[in-house]
């Protein structure tokens, strides 16, 4: 029944991927144009490897940027951690509609209208209590976090949604308390959502240019916006070379991670024989009882 | 074996010592979800060491009634007293219940060692001792070369040992047990069945079971709870259940039954006849019934307990002749489907005594059944 | 005296929740209610820039002043409708071509054996964890006058003169349906994988044909996901902004420009939150309707 009709979804797929990927390929060839005119190819080179390599601007701002990030993935898997949770686990209270409204909204909410709510709330803050004072590092992790921590609590919220949660009873039921019961059984389960959360808010981070540019003072400058600022006025093959290096890293880690999940697979399924024949060896051993 | 463990049964009913006091009360436990009502105004004592089965289809409330039991849910009104104590706003941390899990809920990421070990942890008992608790207790449920596996290396019945062992190992005053067998394939459930019973009888442990399978019940129980609609409709040993029910809910329940239909003809303190539209004489029982005069009452009659004659008898107590109509060849019985003359249909087994019976009663053949005065029971609702 | 210290602290599970709730009240939703104050404020060159909307007059009389031109300014000036109308139009397209371009690559990935499967989902949320912004910028490369198309085009001779692909609407329609592209197909594959296929089955045995089975059975069972999916397009893309800047004419009326226009060279804050309440109106009934579905799937999917 599978193979009815391959030929569509071969075609399908191929077609799908091709547009994927194309663009992101047409990226990395240019990257290694001699020629600055992007389009025009202009003999093999890696000059403009060693242009990003020297340019401070991008440098600063790519190190900016990785902090913000790591910052503020960490503290959205905590945040959107809990928010998962308590949706998942503590059943119907007071307030929850809202708060699964809070935390749905931030996936779909334009990001202009984000940007301008935060940054007027920090200008009023700031005049109220005076803190924080002005824009910049604080500020965007903040925002950050506020977008990023619902994409964490959609992951943490469904994993749960699919575990069984008679373990946590059961942990109950030998004597742990909630608390404890978190921290050494469901944590552990949840571990793998985690950390594709965290790489999740990682990267969402890293590539915001909305949200940043309004939360942002003068002084920082993320990657995106630098980015931004040079490719308004043109196609420019340094950023090509910066596409591809971020390219790179990002295969190798879909690969690694690739590679670990057969690995998984090709365990769980020797676990699966292993049971198999330890079913066999008891209702052997019972026979003989 | 040595001696059968249920050689000790006869002695042990606790239940009818008028100086017993229960282990387990439950006092007029009500549950309400909304509008629906699970659990419906429930008492029931539990005696030390018994294995009490709570028996029911879906949805009769003996799962909420057992979780209520272990704390993961509240009465919405009554009172559960376990060993004295009240129970029944103590959190499941708390009590020294523990329960066994349908889907056995083994942590996946402890190996089975740890998996044991678990709720002792949890009471801070130390190191040493934990271990050659945790050892003794892999012994007894025979997994002792499996003690570093993770689960998923395991069977469901390996599973499911190590579920128990994990609940046992914390000494609890009361192990509930929640459709224990229900996962295991036929020749699995029936070994493990008579294990669960020794490991019970070795432990002193009190058990409370939840099943669905009546034949389970059977097998396990000191005594069986029968629920329907929340509501606890009889509790009695498995014998007791079977033979003398007190409603057509639990014959018809408990095993097969053929259920006539009639009304009370004569009416003395040492016996009864009953006039039954189906039958061609009235049914004759050999005791008293408490019955409104002119009532609608039936007569229970197991199928066992009725044998088929190709001659009509003359000195049965009770008779009827009926058309054969379907034969199931089981092996050891034979289970024969016989049409009355009212067109009511009636069941029979009949153990298959003789290898070679060239001349057995076979389809269409018209024949006579027969049952003693005894057999009936006499319901009333 | 325990007793009584347990009635005025919270309990363990409140203590909890309210953790990410405060600090979403405090971060998200909050700030929506300073858009709301300010949008009824007037332009000043000050810093805020803009005239603060309570004011004490004299020691105990509070004086509100409510600026409803922002408002009014809104409807009077036809740019900012025609800008609304048009991102909703840019908008819905560009979910009806996501659909239609998506539901044929999720639905083969589903169809595929398991394997293949978990390949084809990684391959897809590639292009998801590289930047957004640096993919947008590839279709400039991609669609300028001597961009990669115009050049393929006019060198397999299909074309003499470079088409003007660049700074168009098309451009914009395509950078759009590229970068939303995954998040049509990750909530149409979750749906469609989990499809029973015991289902389809049963109706070839019935007596129906492929298509018929895919029109009859499929299709409705996918509702679930095609809307989460159109959700998840439709309404982003409505206020999107780095794509019309990138790829669209510079007077392409979207509501994200204007929105950073007003806000960042007209350096008018309470227009711009005017335009943002204007906007987040819209757009509140189909956030509803988006949380509603999860919801929804969540609680089927704990059932099973």
């Amino acid at each position: 029944m599978n193979q009815e009709r391959p030929w569509f979804r071969i075609v399908s797929l191929f077609l799908g991927f091709a547009f994927l990927y194309i663009p992101v390929a047409s990226l990395i060839f240019y990257s290694f144009n001699a020629s600055k005119l992007v389009t025009v190819w202009g003999g093999f080179s890696t000059k403009w490897y060693g242009e990003l390599l020297h340019n401070q601007q991008i440098l600063g701002a790519a190190w900016l940027s990785l902090q913000v990030a790591t910052a503020s993935a960490t503290l959205a898997v905590v945040l959107g951690t809990v928010a998962g949770l308590v949706l998942a686990r503590f059943g119907p209270f007071k307030g929850r509609t809202l708060l699964s409204g809070l935390t749905t909204a931030p996936l779909v909410m334009p990001e202009v209208i984000t940007g301008l709510s935060l940054l007027l709330l920090f200008v009023t803050m700031e005049q109220l209590i005076g803190w924080p004072a002005g824009r910049g590092m604080t500020t965007i992790i903040i925002a950050h976090v506020t977008l990023t921590m619902a994409y964490v609590t959609v992951i943490v919220q469904s994993r749960l949604a699919q575990m069984d949660d008679s373990l946590e009873e059961a942990a109950m039921d030998l004597g742990a308390r909630p608390f404890k019961v978190f921290f050494l059984i469901t944590l552990p389960i949840i571990a793998p959502a985690l950390m594709s959360g965290w790489l999740l808010a990682f990267t969402l981070s890293l590539d915001d240019l909305v949200i940043t540019s309004f939360v942002a003072g003068p002084g920082s400058s993320t990657l995106p916006m630098v980015i931004f600022s040079k490719v308004r006025l043109g196609v420019s093959p340094d950023i090509n070379a910066l596409a591809t290096i971020l390219v790179t890293i990002v295969t190798i880690g879909v690969i690694v991670a690739g590679v670990m999940m057969t690995r998984q697979q090709k365990a769980k399924e020797r676990d699966a024989q292993m049971a198999l024949a330890a079913n066999q060896q008891m209702i052997e051993s019972l026979k003989k009882a | 074996m040595a001696t059968s463990p249920r050689a000790t049964q006869q002695k042990f009913e606790p239940w009818t010592d008028p100086d017993a006091k229960p282990y387990v009360r439950i006092e007029k436990v009500t549950k309400k979800f909304g509008d629906f009502i699970a659990v419906d105004d429930v008492t029931l004592d539990i005696y030390k060491k018994e294995i009490f089965c709570l028996l029911g289809a879906s949805g009769c409330g003996k799962t909420t009634l057992l979780r209520m039991l272990a704390g993961f849910e509240r009465p919405t009104s009554g009172k559960i007293f376990i060993d004295g104590v009240d129970m029944t706003t103590i959190p499941p941390y708390e009590r020294p219940v523990n329960m066994m899990f349908q889907s056995y809920a083994i942590f996946p990421h402890m190996t089975v060692e740890q998996n044991v070990a678990f709720g002792l942890k949890q009471e801070g008992i130390a190191k040493a001792e934990i271990e050659s608790r945790v050892n003794d207790m892999l012994q007894l449920v025979k997994l002792g070369q499996f003690a570093k596996r993770k689960p998923h290396q395991l069977s469901g019945g390996q599973r499911q040992r190590v579920a128990l062992a994990r609940s046992l190992v914390k000494k609890p005053k009361l192990l509930l047990l929640d459709e224990p067998l229900a996962a295991l394939d036929k020749k699995l459930r029936e070994h493990t069945q008579f294990e669960l019973i020794n490991i019970q009888e070795t432990l002193g442990v009190t058990f409370v079971v939840v099943t669905h399978d009546q034949e389970e019940a059977m097998t396990l129980s000191t005594r069986v709870g029968l629920m329907n609609h929340g509501e606890i409709v009889q509790v009695g040993t498995p014998s007791e259940m079977y033979e003398y029910p007190n409603s057509r809910f639990v014959a018809e329940f408990i095993g097969s039954v053929n259920m006539f239909e009639g009304k009370l003809i004569e009416d003395e303190p040492s016996y009864v006849r009953i006039e039954c539209p189906d039958l061609e004489a009235p049914i004759f029982v050999n005791h008293g019934v408490s019955s409104a005069p002119g009532a609608t009452i039936w007569a229970a009659v197991r199928p066992e307990k009725i044998t088929l004659s190709r001659e009509k008898p003359d000195d049965a107590d009770n008779w009827a002749s009926a058309v054969v109509r379907d034969i199931a060849y089981m092996g050891d019985v034979s289970i024969y489907l016989l049409k009355l003359d009212s067109g009511k249909v009636v069941r029979v087994t009949q153990p298959n005594v003789y290898r070679h019976a060239d001349d057995r009663i076979t389809w269409d053949e018209r024949v006579y059944m027969r049952w003693h005065a005894s057999s009936p029971v006499v319901v009333t609702k | 005296m325990m007793r009584w210290l347990q009635r005025w602290v919270p309990s363990g599970r409140t203590l909890v929740t309210s953790v990410p709730y405060l600090w979403l009240l405090l971060f998200f939703l909050i700030p929506f209610v300073i858009v709301l104050k300010i949008s009824f404020s007037s332009s000043q060159i000050a810093m805020p820039p803009y005239v603060p909307l309570f004011h004490w007059a004299s020691e105990k009389v509070l004086q509100v002043q409510l600026n409803l031109g922002n408002f009014l300014f809104l409807v009077e000036d036809s740019l900012y409708i025609k800008a609304y109308l048009n991102s909703i139009k840019v908008a819905a397209v560009s979910t009806l071509l996501c659909l239609l371009i998506g539901y044929p690559i999720a639905y083969s990935m589903a169809r595929s054996s398991t394997s293949t499967r978990n390949i084809l989902l990684l391959l897809v949320t590639l292009p998801f964890f590289t930047s957004f912004l640096l993919r947008v910028y590839a279709w400039i490369g991609i669609l300028k006058n001597n961009g990669l198309l115009n050049n393929l085009l006019m060198s397999l001779g299909i074309i003499q003169e470079p088409i003007q692909m660049l700074q168009t609407d098309f451009a914009v329609y395509v950078g759009i349906v590229y970068s939303y592209l995954p998040f049509m197909i990750l909530p149409l594959y979750a749906n469609l994988e989990k499809m029973d296929l015991t289902l389809l089955e049963a109706a070839a045995d019935l007596g129906c044909k492929p298509w018929q089975a895919f029109l009859r059975i499929t299709l409705p069972l996918s509702l679930h996901g095609i809307l989460a999916g159109c959700l998840l397009v439709f309404i982003p893309a409505v206020g999107e902004f780095v794509i019309p800047s990138l790829l669209g004419d510079p007077g392409m009326l979207m509501i994200g420009k204007v929105l950073w226009t007003e806000f960042f060279n007209n350096r008018d804050w309470p227009v711009a939150s005017a335009v943002a309440i204007a906007l987040l109106l819209f757009l509140v009934i189909p956030i509803m309707f988006l949380d509603r579905a999860q919801n929804a799937e969540q609680a089927e999917g704990a059932r099973k």
